[in-house]
Protein backbone atom coordinates (compact mmCIF):
# COMPACT_ATOMS: atom_id res chain seq x y z
CA UNK A 1 0.00 0.00 0.00
CA UNK A 2 2.08 2.91 -1.20
CA UNK A 3 -0.60 5.46 -0.28
CA UNK A 4 -0.52 4.39 3.33
CA UNK A 5 2.90 5.75 4.19
CA UNK A 6 2.27 9.52 4.09
CA UNK A 7 -1.07 8.97 5.79
CA UNK A 8 0.51 7.19 8.71
CA UNK A 9 3.17 9.86 9.17
CA UNK A 10 0.38 12.30 10.02
CA UNK A 11 0.62 16.03 10.53
CA UNK A 12 4.36 16.05 11.33
CA UNK A 13 5.20 15.20 7.75
CA UNK A 14 3.90 18.37 6.13
CA UNK A 15 5.65 18.87 2.81
CA UNK A 16 8.60 21.22 2.82
CA UNK A 17 7.66 23.08 -0.29
CA UNK A 18 5.06 22.86 -3.03
CA UNK A 19 5.69 23.44 -6.69
CA UNK A 20 2.79 25.63 -7.76
CA UNK A 21 3.66 25.21 -11.44
CA UNK A 22 3.54 21.44 -11.10
CA UNK A 23 0.26 21.74 -9.25
CA UNK A 24 -1.23 23.77 -12.09
CA UNK A 25 0.05 21.29 -14.66
CA UNK A 26 -1.15 18.31 -12.72
CA UNK A 27 -4.71 19.53 -12.21
CA UNK A 28 -5.01 20.40 -15.90
CA UNK A 29 -5.89 24.01 -15.08
CA UNK A 30 -3.03 25.24 -17.25
CA UNK A 31 -4.56 23.39 -20.14
CA UNK A 32 -7.97 24.98 -19.58
CA UNK A 33 -6.40 28.43 -19.27
CA UNK A 34 -4.43 27.89 -22.46
CA UNK A 35 -7.53 26.74 -24.25
CA UNK A 36 -9.33 29.84 -22.97
CA UNK A 37 -6.50 31.98 -24.33
CA UNK A 38 -6.54 30.22 -27.68
CA UNK A 39 -10.26 29.74 -28.30
CA UNK A 40 -11.58 33.05 -27.08
CA UNK A 41 -10.73 36.11 -29.13
CA UNK A 42 -10.07 39.36 -27.29
CA UNK A 43 -11.59 39.67 -23.80
CA UNK A 44 -8.21 40.55 -22.29
CA UNK A 45 -9.59 41.87 -18.95
CA UNK A 46 -11.78 38.78 -18.56
CA UNK A 47 -8.91 36.40 -19.17
CA UNK A 48 -6.77 38.39 -16.75
CA UNK A 49 -9.47 38.11 -14.11
CA UNK A 50 -9.90 34.38 -14.59
CA UNK A 51 -6.17 33.90 -14.35
CA UNK A 52 -6.22 35.80 -11.05
CA UNK A 53 -9.05 33.68 -9.71
CA UNK A 54 -7.25 30.49 -10.78
CA UNK A 55 -4.07 31.71 -9.08
CA UNK A 56 -6.02 32.46 -5.91
CA UNK A 57 -7.49 28.97 -5.90
CA UNK A 58 -4.13 27.27 -6.50
CA UNK A 59 -2.55 29.27 -3.67
CA UNK A 60 -5.50 28.50 -1.39
CA UNK A 61 -4.96 24.82 -2.07
CA UNK A 62 -1.28 25.09 -1.33
CA UNK A 63 -2.10 26.87 1.94
CA UNK A 64 -4.41 24.03 2.86
CA UNK A 65 -1.64 21.51 2.23
CA UNK A 66 0.54 23.39 4.71
CA UNK A 67 -2.25 23.29 7.22
CA UNK A 68 -2.88 27.03 7.15
CA UNK A 69 -6.54 27.02 8.04
CA UNK A 70 -8.64 29.18 5.77
CA UNK A 71 -12.27 29.71 5.09
CA UNK A 72 -13.15 28.38 1.65
CA UNK A 73 -13.08 31.40 -0.67
CA UNK A 74 -16.38 32.84 -1.82
CA UNK A 75 -16.57 32.24 -5.55
CA UNK A 76 -19.90 33.73 -6.53
CA UNK A 77 -19.44 35.97 -9.55
CA UNK A 78 -21.25 38.45 -11.69
CA UNK A 79 -20.57 38.73 -15.41
CA UNK A 80 -21.65 41.99 -16.96
CA UNK A 81 -21.42 42.95 -20.59
CA UNK A 82 -23.34 43.57 -23.76
CA UNK A 83 -25.10 40.74 -25.59
CA UNK A 84 -22.88 38.32 -27.48
CA UNK A 85 -19.68 39.06 -25.56
CA UNK A 86 -19.16 35.48 -24.45
CA UNK A 87 -20.56 35.46 -20.93
CA UNK A 88 -22.11 31.99 -21.17
CA UNK A 89 -19.03 30.53 -22.88
CA UNK A 90 -16.74 31.84 -20.17
CA UNK A 91 -19.12 30.60 -17.46
CA UNK A 92 -18.82 27.12 -18.91
CA UNK A 93 -15.03 27.33 -18.83
CA UNK A 94 -15.21 28.66 -15.30
CA UNK A 95 -17.14 25.57 -14.24
CA UNK A 96 -14.39 23.45 -15.76
CA UNK A 97 -11.62 25.37 -13.98
CA UNK A 98 -13.37 25.18 -10.62
CA UNK A 99 -13.91 21.46 -11.11
CA UNK A 100 -10.25 20.81 -11.90
CA UNK A 101 -9.15 22.75 -8.85
CA UNK A 102 -11.54 20.79 -6.69
CA UNK A 103 -13.76 23.74 -5.75
CA UNK A 104 -16.72 22.23 -7.54
CA UNK A 105 -17.38 18.53 -7.19
CA UNK A 106 -19.08 17.79 -10.53
CA UNK A 107 -18.14 20.76 -12.70
CA UNK A 108 -21.42 21.03 -14.56
CA UNK A 109 -23.18 24.24 -15.50
CA UNK A 110 -26.90 24.76 -15.00
CA UNK A 111 -28.01 27.75 -17.04
CA UNK A 112 -31.33 29.31 -16.04
CA UNK A 113 -33.37 32.47 -16.52
CA UNK A 114 -36.24 34.00 -14.54
CA UNK A 115 -38.72 31.52 -16.02
CA UNK A 116 -36.92 28.56 -14.46
CA UNK A 117 -36.82 30.11 -11.00
CA UNK A 118 -40.02 32.06 -10.52
CA UNK A 119 -43.42 30.39 -10.34
CA UNK A 120 -46.81 31.39 -11.64
CA UNK A 121 -48.81 31.42 -8.45
CA UNK A 122 -48.36 31.62 -4.68
CA UNK A 123 -46.39 28.67 -3.37
CA UNK A 124 -45.00 27.74 -6.76
CA UNK A 125 -41.78 29.74 -6.60
CA UNK A 126 -40.03 28.15 -3.62
CA UNK A 127 -40.17 24.53 -4.88
CA UNK A 128 -39.20 25.67 -8.37
CA UNK A 129 -36.17 27.62 -7.19
CA UNK A 130 -35.16 24.83 -4.82
CA UNK A 131 -35.44 22.31 -7.65
CA UNK A 132 -33.05 24.33 -9.79
CA UNK A 133 -30.65 24.76 -6.89
CA UNK A 134 -30.65 21.02 -6.21
CA UNK A 135 -29.81 20.37 -9.85
CA UNK A 136 -26.95 22.85 -9.70
CA UNK A 137 -25.44 21.42 -6.49
CA UNK A 138 -21.86 20.39 -7.00
CA UNK A 139 -21.54 22.67 -10.02
CA UNK A 140 -22.21 26.18 -11.22
CA UNK A 141 -25.60 27.91 -11.35
CA UNK A 142 -25.61 30.46 -14.17
CA UNK A 143 -28.47 32.95 -13.98
CA UNK A 144 -28.76 34.83 -17.25
CA UNK A 145 -30.36 38.28 -17.19
CA UNK A 146 -30.58 38.10 -13.43
CA UNK A 147 -32.16 41.56 -13.06
CA UNK A 148 -35.49 40.19 -14.33
CA UNK A 149 -35.76 38.40 -10.99
CA UNK A 150 -36.46 41.74 -9.36
CA UNK A 151 -39.47 43.67 -10.62
CA UNK A 152 -39.92 46.70 -8.39
CA UNK A 153 -42.96 47.92 -10.35
CA UNK A 154 -45.00 44.92 -9.17
CA UNK A 155 -44.92 44.56 -5.41
CA UNK A 156 -46.62 41.18 -5.53
CA UNK A 157 -44.07 39.76 -7.93
CA UNK A 158 -42.80 36.34 -6.85
CA UNK A 159 -39.23 37.14 -7.94
CA UNK A 160 -38.42 38.47 -4.48
CA UNK A 161 -39.13 35.05 -2.96
CA UNK A 162 -36.71 33.47 -5.39
CA UNK A 163 -34.06 36.07 -4.55
CA UNK A 164 -34.37 35.34 -0.84
CA UNK A 165 -33.90 31.60 -1.35
CA UNK A 166 -30.91 32.22 -3.60
CA UNK A 167 -29.29 34.56 -1.08
CA UNK A 168 -29.69 31.98 1.65
CA UNK A 169 -28.15 29.24 -0.47
CA UNK A 170 -25.28 31.49 -1.56
CA UNK A 171 -24.47 32.04 2.08
CA UNK A 172 -25.04 28.55 3.52
CA UNK A 173 -24.04 26.23 0.68
CA UNK A 174 -20.84 27.93 -0.44
CA UNK A 175 -19.13 24.53 -0.64
CA UNK A 176 -21.89 23.06 -2.76
CA UNK A 177 -22.44 25.51 -5.55
CA UNK A 178 -21.12 28.64 -7.21
CA UNK A 179 -23.64 31.18 -8.47
CA UNK A 180 -22.82 33.32 -11.50
CA UNK A 181 -25.16 36.18 -12.34
CA UNK A 182 -25.00 37.61 -15.82
CA UNK A 183 -26.55 40.51 -17.66
CA UNK A 184 -26.11 43.92 -19.22
CA UNK A 185 -23.93 46.25 -17.20
CA UNK A 186 -26.32 49.14 -16.51
CA UNK A 187 -29.26 46.95 -15.55
CA UNK A 188 -27.09 44.76 -13.35
CA UNK A 189 -25.84 47.87 -11.56
CA UNK A 190 -29.42 48.89 -10.84
CA UNK A 191 -30.26 45.33 -9.76
CA UNK A 192 -27.39 45.29 -7.27
CA UNK A 193 -28.38 48.71 -5.97
CA UNK A 194 -31.84 47.49 -5.05
CA UNK A 195 -30.57 44.13 -3.77
CA UNK A 196 -27.53 44.95 -1.64
CA UNK A 197 -27.59 41.37 -0.34
CA UNK A 198 -26.45 40.12 -3.72
CA UNK A 199 -23.73 42.71 -4.09
CA UNK A 200 -22.12 41.80 -0.77
CA UNK A 201 -22.25 38.06 -1.45
CA UNK A 202 -20.51 38.34 -4.79
CA UNK A 203 -16.76 38.77 -4.66
CA UNK A 204 -15.86 38.72 -8.32
CA UNK A 205 -17.36 41.28 -10.66
CA UNK A 206 -16.13 40.63 -14.17
CA UNK A 207 -16.87 43.08 -16.96
CA UNK A 208 -16.96 41.85 -20.56
CA UNK A 209 -15.90 44.54 -23.05
CA UNK A 210 -17.33 44.82 -26.55
CA UNK A 211 -15.30 43.20 -29.32
CA UNK A 212 -13.39 45.45 -31.69
CA UNK A 213 -14.08 45.19 -35.42
CA UNK A 214 -10.84 43.29 -35.97
CA UNK A 215 -11.71 40.80 -33.24
CA UNK A 216 -15.14 40.21 -34.72
CA UNK A 217 -13.48 39.50 -38.07
CA UNK A 218 -11.27 36.86 -36.43
CA UNK A 219 -14.33 35.42 -34.70
CA UNK A 220 -16.14 35.22 -38.04
CA UNK A 221 -13.22 33.40 -39.66
CA UNK A 222 -13.09 30.97 -36.74
CA UNK A 223 -16.79 30.26 -36.94
CA UNK A 224 -16.55 29.64 -40.68
CA UNK A 225 -13.61 27.34 -40.19
CA UNK A 226 -15.55 25.31 -37.63
CA UNK A 227 -18.43 24.91 -40.08
CA UNK A 228 -16.15 24.15 -43.05
CA UNK A 229 -16.80 27.36 -44.92
CA UNK A 230 -14.46 30.12 -46.02
CA UNK A 231 -14.52 33.65 -47.47
CA UNK A 232 -13.01 34.37 -50.83
CA UNK A 233 -11.07 37.66 -51.01
CA UNK A 234 -14.02 39.75 -52.16
CA UNK A 235 -16.24 38.35 -49.44
CA UNK A 236 -13.62 38.97 -46.78
CA UNK A 237 -13.30 42.62 -47.76
CA UNK A 238 -17.08 42.97 -47.91
CA UNK A 239 -17.50 41.45 -44.46
CA UNK A 240 -14.85 43.77 -43.02
CA UNK A 241 -17.07 46.60 -44.26
CA UNK A 242 -20.16 44.85 -42.90
CA UNK A 243 -19.03 44.80 -39.26
CA UNK A 244 -18.82 48.57 -38.56
CA UNK A 245 -22.06 49.11 -40.48
CA UNK A 246 -23.84 46.45 -38.44
CA UNK A 247 -22.44 47.86 -35.20
CA UNK A 248 -24.01 51.24 -35.92
CA UNK A 249 -27.44 49.68 -36.36
CA UNK A 250 -29.99 48.64 -33.77
CA UNK A 251 -29.80 45.40 -31.77
CA UNK A 252 -26.13 44.79 -32.39
CA UNK A 253 -25.07 41.74 -30.39
CA UNK A 254 -21.34 41.31 -31.02
CA UNK A 255 -20.42 37.69 -31.75
CA UNK A 256 -24.06 36.66 -31.92
CA UNK A 257 -24.70 39.16 -34.73
CA UNK A 258 -21.72 37.71 -36.56
CA UNK A 259 -23.09 34.21 -36.17
CA UNK A 260 -26.48 35.28 -37.48
CA UNK A 261 -24.86 37.04 -40.43
CA UNK A 262 -22.95 33.86 -41.24
CA UNK A 263 -26.13 31.80 -41.05
CA UNK A 264 -27.81 34.13 -43.54
CA UNK A 265 -24.79 34.04 -45.84
CA UNK A 266 -24.92 30.25 -45.83
CA UNK A 267 -28.54 30.51 -46.85
CA UNK A 268 -27.66 32.78 -49.77
CA UNK A 269 -24.80 30.52 -50.81
CA UNK A 270 -27.12 27.53 -50.89
CA UNK A 271 -29.67 29.48 -52.87
CA UNK A 272 -27.08 30.73 -55.36
CA UNK A 273 -25.51 27.33 -55.91
CA UNK A 274 -28.88 25.69 -56.23
CA UNK A 275 -30.24 28.11 -58.79
CA UNK A 276 -27.14 28.51 -60.97
CA UNK A 277 -25.60 25.12 -61.52
CA UNK A 278 -26.62 21.49 -61.52
CA UNK A 279 -23.12 20.24 -60.79
CA UNK A 280 -21.09 21.51 -57.90
CA UNK A 281 -17.55 21.03 -56.67
CA UNK A 282 -16.40 20.75 -53.08
CA UNK A 283 -15.03 24.26 -53.46
CA UNK A 284 -18.39 25.69 -54.57
CA UNK A 285 -20.00 24.37 -51.43
CA UNK A 286 -17.35 25.86 -49.18
CA UNK A 287 -16.66 29.32 -50.55
CA UNK A 288 -18.72 32.34 -49.64
CA UNK A 289 -18.52 34.93 -52.44
CA UNK A 290 -18.79 38.68 -52.24
CA UNK A 291 -22.35 38.60 -53.56
CA UNK A 292 -23.45 36.40 -50.65
CA UNK A 293 -22.19 39.02 -48.24
CA UNK A 294 -23.26 42.10 -50.14
CA UNK A 295 -26.88 40.97 -50.41
CA UNK A 296 -27.40 41.85 -46.77
CA UNK A 297 -29.76 44.73 -46.06
CA UNK A 298 -27.21 46.05 -43.58
CA UNK A 299 -25.48 47.72 -46.55
CA UNK A 300 -28.66 49.60 -47.40
CA UNK A 301 -29.25 50.92 -43.88
CA UNK A 302 -30.69 47.91 -42.11
CA UNK A 303 -34.12 47.54 -40.54
CA UNK A 304 -34.83 51.27 -40.50
CA UNK A 305 -34.38 51.66 -44.22
CA UNK A 306 -36.48 48.56 -44.82
CA UNK A 307 -39.43 50.52 -43.45
CA UNK A 308 -39.63 48.96 -39.98
CA UNK A 309 -39.73 51.09 -36.88
CA UNK A 310 -36.88 50.66 -34.46
CA UNK A 311 -38.49 49.22 -31.32
CA UNK A 312 -35.66 50.30 -29.04
CA UNK B 1 -37.30 -4.64 17.62
CA UNK B 2 -35.22 -3.17 14.85
CA UNK B 3 -37.12 -2.92 11.57
CA UNK B 4 -35.14 -4.48 8.75
CA UNK B 5 -36.47 -3.37 5.41
CA UNK B 6 -34.56 -2.53 2.27
CA UNK B 7 -30.81 -2.54 1.82
CA UNK B 8 -28.25 -2.08 4.63
CA UNK B 9 -30.87 -2.57 7.35
CA UNK B 10 -28.86 -5.26 9.17
CA UNK B 11 -25.94 -2.85 9.41
CA UNK B 12 -25.67 -0.08 11.98
CA UNK B 13 -27.51 3.06 10.87
CA UNK B 14 -25.74 4.81 8.02
CA UNK B 15 -24.02 8.08 8.83
CA UNK B 16 -24.69 11.11 6.65
CA UNK B 17 -21.34 10.64 4.93
CA UNK B 18 -22.29 7.05 4.09
CA UNK B 19 -25.73 8.11 2.88
CA UNK B 20 -24.05 10.73 0.67
CA UNK B 21 -21.88 8.06 -0.91
CA UNK B 22 -24.80 5.74 -1.58
CA UNK B 23 -26.85 8.59 -3.05
CA UNK B 24 -23.93 9.67 -5.22
CA UNK B 25 -23.63 6.10 -6.50
CA UNK B 26 -27.31 6.18 -7.50
CA UNK B 27 -26.92 9.54 -9.24
CA UNK B 28 -23.87 8.27 -11.11
CA UNK B 29 -26.02 5.41 -12.41
CA UNK B 30 -28.52 7.96 -13.69
CA UNK B 31 -31.24 7.01 -11.22
CA UNK B 32 -33.82 9.43 -9.82
CA UNK B 33 -34.13 9.67 -6.06
CA UNK B 34 -37.21 9.95 -3.90
CA UNK B 35 -37.57 10.48 -0.17
CA UNK B 36 -40.48 8.82 1.66
CA UNK B 37 -41.60 8.64 5.29
CA UNK B 38 -44.11 6.65 7.28
CA UNK B 39 -45.23 5.87 10.81
CA UNK B 40 -46.51 2.42 9.87
CA UNK B 41 -43.54 0.05 9.55
CA UNK B 42 -45.62 -3.01 8.60
CA UNK B 43 -43.67 -4.91 5.92
CA UNK B 44 -46.72 -5.01 3.66
CA UNK B 45 -47.05 -1.23 3.79
CA UNK B 46 -45.33 -0.58 0.46
CA UNK B 47 -46.61 2.90 -0.22
CA UNK B 48 -45.05 5.42 2.14
CA UNK B 49 -45.80 9.13 2.10
CA UNK B 50 -43.74 11.05 -0.43
CA UNK B 51 -41.60 13.93 0.81
CA UNK B 52 -41.79 16.28 -2.21
CA UNK B 53 -41.55 14.83 -5.70
CA UNK B 54 -38.81 12.41 -6.71
CA UNK B 55 -35.71 14.32 -7.79
CA UNK B 56 -34.62 14.01 -11.42
CA UNK B 57 -31.56 15.33 -13.25
CA UNK B 58 -29.43 15.84 -10.16
CA UNK B 59 -25.65 15.64 -10.42
CA UNK B 60 -24.58 15.85 -6.82
CA UNK B 61 -25.79 14.20 -3.61
CA UNK B 62 -25.80 17.48 -1.67
CA UNK B 63 -29.25 18.35 -3.05
CA UNK B 64 -30.74 15.06 -1.83
CA UNK B 65 -29.09 15.40 1.58
CA UNK B 66 -30.52 18.89 1.95
CA UNK B 67 -33.99 17.57 1.17
CA UNK B 68 -33.47 14.67 3.60
CA UNK B 69 -32.48 17.07 6.38
CA UNK B 70 -35.58 19.16 5.66
CA UNK B 71 -37.65 15.98 5.97
CA UNK B 72 -35.91 15.08 9.22
CA UNK B 73 -36.78 18.48 10.66
CA UNK B 74 -40.47 17.72 10.18
CA UNK B 75 -40.57 13.91 10.52
CA UNK B 76 -37.42 13.21 12.53
CA UNK B 77 -39.29 10.75 14.76
CA UNK B 78 -40.55 8.55 11.92
CA UNK B 79 -39.13 6.10 9.40
CA UNK B 80 -37.59 7.81 6.38
CA UNK B 81 -36.22 5.93 3.39
CA UNK B 82 -34.53 6.85 0.14
CA UNK B 83 -35.63 5.12 -3.06
CA UNK B 84 -33.64 5.13 -6.28
CA UNK B 85 -35.61 4.71 -9.51
CA UNK B 86 -34.15 3.38 -12.73
CA UNK B 87 -36.03 4.40 -15.87
CA UNK B 88 -33.87 2.63 -18.44
CA UNK B 89 -36.61 0.09 -19.24
CA UNK B 90 -39.08 2.82 -20.05
CA UNK B 91 -40.74 2.72 -16.63
CA UNK B 92 -39.47 3.62 -13.21
CA UNK B 93 -38.20 0.63 -11.26
CA UNK B 94 -36.89 0.78 -7.71
CA UNK B 95 -33.25 -0.27 -7.86
CA UNK B 96 -32.21 0.59 -4.36
CA UNK B 97 -34.19 1.42 -1.25
CA UNK B 98 -32.76 1.98 2.19
CA UNK B 99 -33.88 3.40 5.52
CA UNK B 100 -32.06 6.57 6.52
CA UNK B 101 -33.97 7.56 9.65
CA UNK B 102 -35.85 5.60 12.30
CA UNK B 103 -37.72 6.37 15.55
CA UNK B 104 -35.81 6.38 18.81
CA UNK B 105 -37.72 3.37 20.06
CA UNK B 106 -39.15 0.66 17.86
CA UNK B 107 -41.73 -1.36 19.78
CA UNK B 108 -41.87 -4.22 17.26
CA UNK B 109 -44.67 -6.47 16.08
CA UNK B 110 -47.38 -8.53 17.70
CA UNK B 111 -47.82 -12.03 16.29
CA UNK B 112 -51.49 -12.95 16.32
CA UNK B 113 -52.66 -16.53 16.06
CA UNK B 114 -56.27 -17.22 15.25
CA UNK B 115 -57.74 -20.68 15.33
CA UNK B 116 -60.20 -21.45 12.56
CA UNK B 117 -62.03 -24.50 11.31
CA UNK B 118 -60.44 -27.89 12.19
CA UNK B 119 -58.06 -26.17 14.64
CA UNK B 120 -56.32 -24.60 11.62
CA UNK B 121 -54.14 -21.73 12.76
CA UNK B 122 -53.57 -18.55 10.73
CA UNK B 123 -50.95 -16.00 11.66
CA UNK B 124 -50.76 -12.28 11.20
CA UNK B 125 -48.47 -9.53 12.48
CA UNK B 126 -49.39 -6.04 13.63
CA UNK B 127 -46.95 -3.33 14.67
CA UNK B 128 -47.58 -2.35 18.28
CA UNK B 129 -47.14 1.23 17.22
CA UNK B 130 -50.19 1.12 14.96
CA UNK B 131 -52.45 0.57 17.97
CA UNK B 132 -52.37 4.33 18.30
CA UNK B 133 -53.95 6.52 15.66
CA UNK B 134 -51.90 7.92 12.81
CA UNK B 135 -49.74 10.86 13.83
CA UNK B 136 -49.47 9.84 17.50
CA UNK B 137 -47.46 6.67 17.06
CA UNK B 138 -43.94 7.90 17.63
CA UNK B 139 -44.56 11.09 19.56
Amino acid sequence: MPDGAPEAAGADALPDRIDLRADIEQTGVAEVLDRLERDLVGLAPVKQRIREIAALLVVERARQTFGLATEPPTLHMSFTGNPGTGKTTVAMRMADILHRLGYSRRGHLVSVTRDDLVGQYIGHTAPKTKDVIKKAMGGVLFIDEAYYLYRPENERDYGQESIEILLQVMENNRDDLVVILAGYADRMARFFESNPGFRSRITHHVDFPDYSDGELMIIAEKMLEQQNFRFDDGARAAFAEYIPLRRAQAHFANARSVRNAIDRMRLRLANRVFSTSAEVTRDDLMTLREADVRASRVYSGGLLAAGQKDPA
Amino acid sequence: MRVTQGAFSFLPDLTDAQITKQVQYCLDQGWALGIEYTDDPHPRNTYWEMWTNPMFDLKDAAGVLQELNDCRKVHGGLYIRINAFDSSHGWETVRLSFIVNRPATEPGFRLQRSEGKNRNITYTTTPYSSDKPEGERYA
